[in-house]
């Protein structure tokens, strides 16, 4: 122990508890010195915990960041001594993502509107729809394009990577899916038809379940999600339930499709036979966005921050630990923004009710994401702020203000300490969580900006918007 | 042709020939190579006549033809792509057209580095300077005439403090100062109350700039932050010029539209 010794003529002292987010505590109650800050605190953890390697935490007191030595906090808070005081430990993530601050490349090559952007999960492919009907791949190391991927008849709305990164799916306004082959840039196939208008989103299925990746969910404006098996090129399974256009639709972890509608309500479905499971009631307007807790996890399979290729049997088994290193022992949580200004946080395998109402938005929520670690939720709304609540309460944490126009959508570094964040009013900005302010802004494209990205390796952003050029930004 | 109907009389009393309705069929079809031959075989103008009405019936022809076969068949319309692409999230959302603020703003930069400007109103009827001061007579016997009382809307500005009154030639009445204007965006059609910033150019004359009277076609400048405009450089715009479009001094109130 690197601790120094209690010595009562040196400095005061205070009686501490130590205990993890999900309330077992950390041996017992000792006694710490009051110059102890939060560098002393992680040697103490992580000696507890007889960690390995020092990994990095953060400590809480009654929901607030300590960041100064317990001794200052307790005069600035006048919390009385004699009490015990519970610290709550939460490890951050091992990797430090630097924060990206110039624009690295302005890559034009869509003659429209740039509609989606998304990274392969390894984060060395990247792949852009538009309005003029194509997807385009770009070169990460060049910054240049690499293929233009024709096939489609109208406006591409969405774009969705495999977990395993070997295929990628995107679909149109007329409601046809088109499989691509990454490496090459072809069509795989034909379209699949089904769907009888434009297709709202698409949620694959998690490597863990099932490797290689075979089956992918989309919803539609028509009502209904389709289950599609991509190596058979047609449609499995209809979700039909929902009255009006389906927003949103997100595969589970626990093999639980999610589905956001406009009609106000949520729907369970279990995967192997299409039934419904449980509705989720409580929104008085149209569902926007959905967003589990291991989302983030989900997406990038079984690639972390280490860049390691895995073999194809052992892809199912790393994806699978991490999914549990992400979940934790607390079951998935499910948050849901809509149009009537609110969100609630959900834990749809334990209840139907919803655990919290999240309120404080004055304008439509647009966008919700958890943090790859799943403690905090970042809500983009139309009131031209971003909100910060915290993950496993929905608790309020703070709003982020600097945007002048409606926010469109926000994406997170992948060790969850910086959150992104992209506008109507052309710019982007990067806020951190640690001091809860905005980091960098990032002005220069000239219109609004409709789709942001962070690569999973955490090196590149890109975003794109109604200027039909795409942009790169580099720490 | 017959006056009268002893023709039609006739057959229905008596019916017709034995071999009328032979003859007719006969004679309607030869019809159509009658009318061949004549296309042919006619010169000058009178065949172009001819085939110019031909064609006209073969045209109308193909297309009523062409209409037929469609609705026999059913098909899914094809939509095709229209300009303007907004992602899934803003589909089903009525967002208000807007005005292209940003290239205007470069527009304006430019503008203003060449000096020269397009305004609304570029000719403005001159204000003569009797209608703008009234003559203030001052002193014990009222016989002095160098005090003048502007009779124009004016700005002061927030800092504004008179000169000692009793070497003040220029009044200015508090009841015709002005700090809000009603900005019309023109594009956007819409009107906002926006605060003066500060008087820019007066055409009348120097003078009357640097005494801030506003008369119609002065341009001024407001306060624009409310509108949440952002240049290009991601720098939020708060000031932009504006022309008056009223006559203040009549209306009580001062009408503008914004120069973007």
């Amino acid at each position: 122990m690197t601790m120094d010794t209690v010595d009562a003529g040196m400095g005061k002292t205070v009686m501490c508890l130590l205990t993890d987010p999900e309330g077992t505590n950390l041996g017992s109650a000792m006694y710490i010195p009051q110059n102890a800050g939060p560098l002393q605190l992680t040697h103490l953890v992580n000696n507890f915990l007889n960690n390995e390697e020092m990994l990095p935490y953060s400590f809480y007191v009654s929901d607030e960041e300590l960041l100064v030595p317990v001794g200052t906090y307790l005069e600035k808070n006048k919390v009385s001594v004699e009490k015990v005081l519970t610290i709550v430990y939460q490890q951050q993530a091992v990797f430090r993502i630097r924060p990206v601050n110039r624009c690295s490349q302005t890559i034009a090559g869509h003659e429209e509107a740039v509609l989606c952007v998304s990274f392969s999960p390894d984060g060395k492919q990247l792949a852009s729809g538009s309005g003029d009907t194509t997807v385009r791949l770009w070169d990460l190391y060049t910054e240049t394009p690499l293929f233009t991927c024709k096939g489609h008849k109208n406006w591409v709305l969405t774009v969705a990577w495999s977990p395993d990164g070997k295929h990628l799916v995107s679909g149109s306004k007329s409601g046809e899916i088109c499989c691509w082959n990454p490496k090459k840039g072809e069509l795989e196939g034909s379209p699949l038809t089904g769907h009888k208008k434009w297709i709202t989103g698409i949620s694959w299925e998690p490597v863990h379940l099932s490797s290689p990746c075979r089956r992918f969910v989309t919803s539609s404006k028509d009502g209904d999600a389709r289950i599609w098996d991509i190596t058979l090129k047609k449609s499995i399974i209809c979700l039909s339930g929902h009255t009006l256009a389906v927003t949103c639709v997100k595969w589970g972890g626990d093999g639980i499709i999610y589905t956001g509608s406009q009609d106000c309500t949520i729907k369970m479905w279990e995967t192997t036979q299409g039934k419904l499971i449980r509705e989720l009631k409580g929104h008085g307007h149209w569902i926007n966005s959905l967003a589990l807790s291991t989302e983030y996890v989900l997406r990038t399979g079984a690639f972390d921050h280490t860049g390691r290729q895995y073999p194809p049997n052992e892809e199912k088994q790393k994806a699978l630990q991490r999914y549990n290193q992400a979940k934790g022992d607390a079951p998935e949580r499910l948050v849901s923004g809509s149009d009537d200004f609110t969100m609630f946080l959900w834990e749809p395998s334990v209840s139907k009710q919803s655990k919290k109402r999240l309120t404080g938005h004055q304008q439509l929520v647009n966008h919700v994401y958890f943090s790859p670690d799943g403690k905090w939720i970042a809500s983009a709304s139309f009131d031209k702020s971003v909100r910060l609540w915290n993950g496993v309460t929905g608790q309020f944490v703070t709003a982020f203000r600097g945007h002048v126009g409606p926010v469109y959508q926000v994406s997170w570094s992948a060790d969850s300490r910086l959150l992104l964040s992209g506008s109507k009013d052309s710019t982007l900005k990067i806020w951190e969580i640690r001091t809860k302010k905005l980091k960098q802004d990032l002005p220069g494209h000239s219109d609004e900006v409709y789709a942001v990205d962070w690569s999973p390796d955490g090196e590149k952003v890109v975003s794109g918007g109604k200027d039909r050029v795409l942009k790169l930004w580099q720490g | 042709m017959p006056q009268g109907d002893y023709i039609e009389q006739h057959y229905k009393r008596n019916g017709r020939r034995f071999d009328y309705y032979e003859r007719l069929r006969k004679k309607e079809a030869r019809e159509p190579h009658k009318h061949s031959t004549k296309a042919q075989k006619s010169l000058g103008i009178k065949g172009k006549m001819i085939a110019k009405k031909n064609y006209s019936e073969k045209a109308l022809m193909k297309k009523t033809l062409k209409m037929h076969e469609e609705s026999s068949s059913r098909r899914k319309a094809d939509e095709n792509v229209r300009e303007g692409a907004v992602p899934a999230y803003l589909l089903d959302r009525e967002e208000t057209t807007r005005a292209k603020v940003l290239s205007n703003t470069i527009k304006q930069k430019r503008k203003e580095k060449a000096g020269k400007w397009e305004v609304p109103l570029p000719k403005v009827r001159p204000v003569a300077e009797d209608e703008m001061f009234r003559v203030i007579r001052s002193g014990k016997r009222k016989t002095k005439q160098w005090k003048r009382m502007v009779t124009k809307a004016t700005f002061v500005g927030p800092a504004f403090t008179r000169k000692p009154p009793k070497y003040e030639r220029f009044i200015r009445p508090s009841g015709l100062r002005f700090t809000k204007a009603h900005v019309t965006h023109p594009e956007l059609k819409c009107t906002f109350c926006l605060e003066i910033i500060g008087v820019k150019k007066n055409p009348n004359g120097p003078m009357y700039t640097s005494l801030g009277v506003m008369t119609r076609g002065t341009i001024v400048e407001v306060n624009v932050s409310e509108l949440g405009l952002v240049t290009p450089a991601g720098k939020v715009v708060w000031g932009k010029y504006a022309q008056v479009t009223n006559n203040p001094e009549n209306d009580g109130c001062i009408n503008a539209v914004l120069l973007v």
